[in-house]
């Protein structure tokens, strides 16, 4: 039986684009600088958030939305800080995508919310993938996971902006090689932004706030955070 | 492991497409996927067969395109292939690449249906 060829040039992720183009319109008109969080589990994604939205919450309207398979533990760490906090529990969907997003954003007001965190599951793998209409997506290193993780995990690494290397105060203990972490991070991400954290001691927390607080100044962006195809 | 997801994500594409068509009996599916779109080829053809059962596209093939990784090199100002996925830099001069021209890519380019 003969065939013939249908040109279709569409994206696979073009529903997910699309969500995730109009949250970030979303974003901008209400003035809400977005910032997703990915790592692998226990890098210190939720220690450093907690540290953050405390840090940010006196003189900012902060809110976070966290990811995980199971359990409302992060969300309720979270609520330490601030209370606009939402847990999404995936079930087995191993990275959030931007449908979720929207849903877990329902009937909240980010009027007064000049800072949302989006705490992905714990996965340095899928969330890559997905276009949560982030502005900017941290993607954080613990120092006690070696130096190679950038290398190992090359498209996570490379689709975020801005590298975190966490847990900087078990650096020595862990025998960390900063040097050479920071070469390996330049290597698959050239040019990125690399701050060196310890949420446990506040060691170069200020720093982060202040990249943080710039953003503020800037206008926001609609940009998405992966190139722009024809949707 | 998200490649059931993307699949999924796939054939509702697809079942849009042929539906804009009139309807396909789509025997073949060409899926151009960079090596940089963060889906593993072997995953995907293993979870694209298990997604198509129940669905119109049970049965069709998939022929997934690899597109390779390459980068603007600022000063060479060429095209280049990096060494590897993890050393984003010119290969010639060994500057580093932050511009990526393609290798992100996951598209249906086209169908392949009974005539």
């Amino acid at each position: 039986m003969s065939t013939r060829m249908v040109e279709v040039r569409a994206k696979v992720m073009k529903q997910n684009d699309l969500l995730a183009r109009a949250l970030r319109e979303r974003f901008q008109q209400q003035n809400t600088c977005v910032i997703g969080l990915v790592s692998s589990p226990g890098s210190g994604k939720t220690a450093f958030l907690e540290k953050v939205l405390a840090g940010l919450a006196r003189d900012h309207g902060v809110a976070a939305l966290v990811g995980d398979l199971a359990t409302e533990n992060d969300a309720a760490r979270l609520q330490r800080a601030t209370p606009n906090v939402k847990q999404i529990t995936t079930g087995t969907i191993c990275h959030l995508d931007a449908s979720m997003i929207e849903r877990a954003l329902e009937g909240w007001h980010l009027d007064n919310v000049d800072f949302l965190f989006i705490e992905n599951v714990g996965n340095l793998v899928c969330p890559s993938s997905y276009d949560l209409g982030e502005e900017l997506r941290f993607v954080l290193l613990s120092a006690t996971e070696g130096e190679d993780k950038p290398l190992k995990y090359p498209t996570i690494f490379n689709s975020s902006d801005v590298a975190i290397i966490t847990k900087m105060d078990m650096a020595d203990a862990a025998e960390f090689d900063l040097a050479t972490a920071r070469r390996n991070i330049e290597s698959v991400r050239p040019g990125m932004k690399i701050f060196e954290v310890s949420s446990k001691t506040g060691q170069g927390m200020g720093e982060v706030f202040n990249f943080l607080r710039a953003q503020l100044a800037r206008p926001r962006t609609t940009a998405p955070l992966l190139e722009e195809a024809a949707l | 492991m998200h490649e059931l997801s993307i699949a999924i994500s796939m054939i509702d594409q697809i079942a849009e497409e042929s539906a804009s068509r009139g309807g396909l009996d789509v025997e073949a599916v060409h899926l151009r996927l960079g090596v940089f779109a963060g889906v593993d080829k072997n995953a995907l053809l293993f979870a694209y067969e298990l997604a198509c059962e129940g669905t119109p596209l049970q049965g069709s093939r998939l022929i997934i395109e690899t597109v390779p990784l390459l980068v603007y090199c600022p000063v060479c100002r060429q095209e280049r292939t990096p060494p590897s996925v993890y050393q984003i830099c010119c290969p010639e001069c060994l500057a580093p690449t932050p511009e990526i021209l393609t290798g992100r890519e996951m598209e249906v380019a086209s169908l392949e249906v009974a005539a």
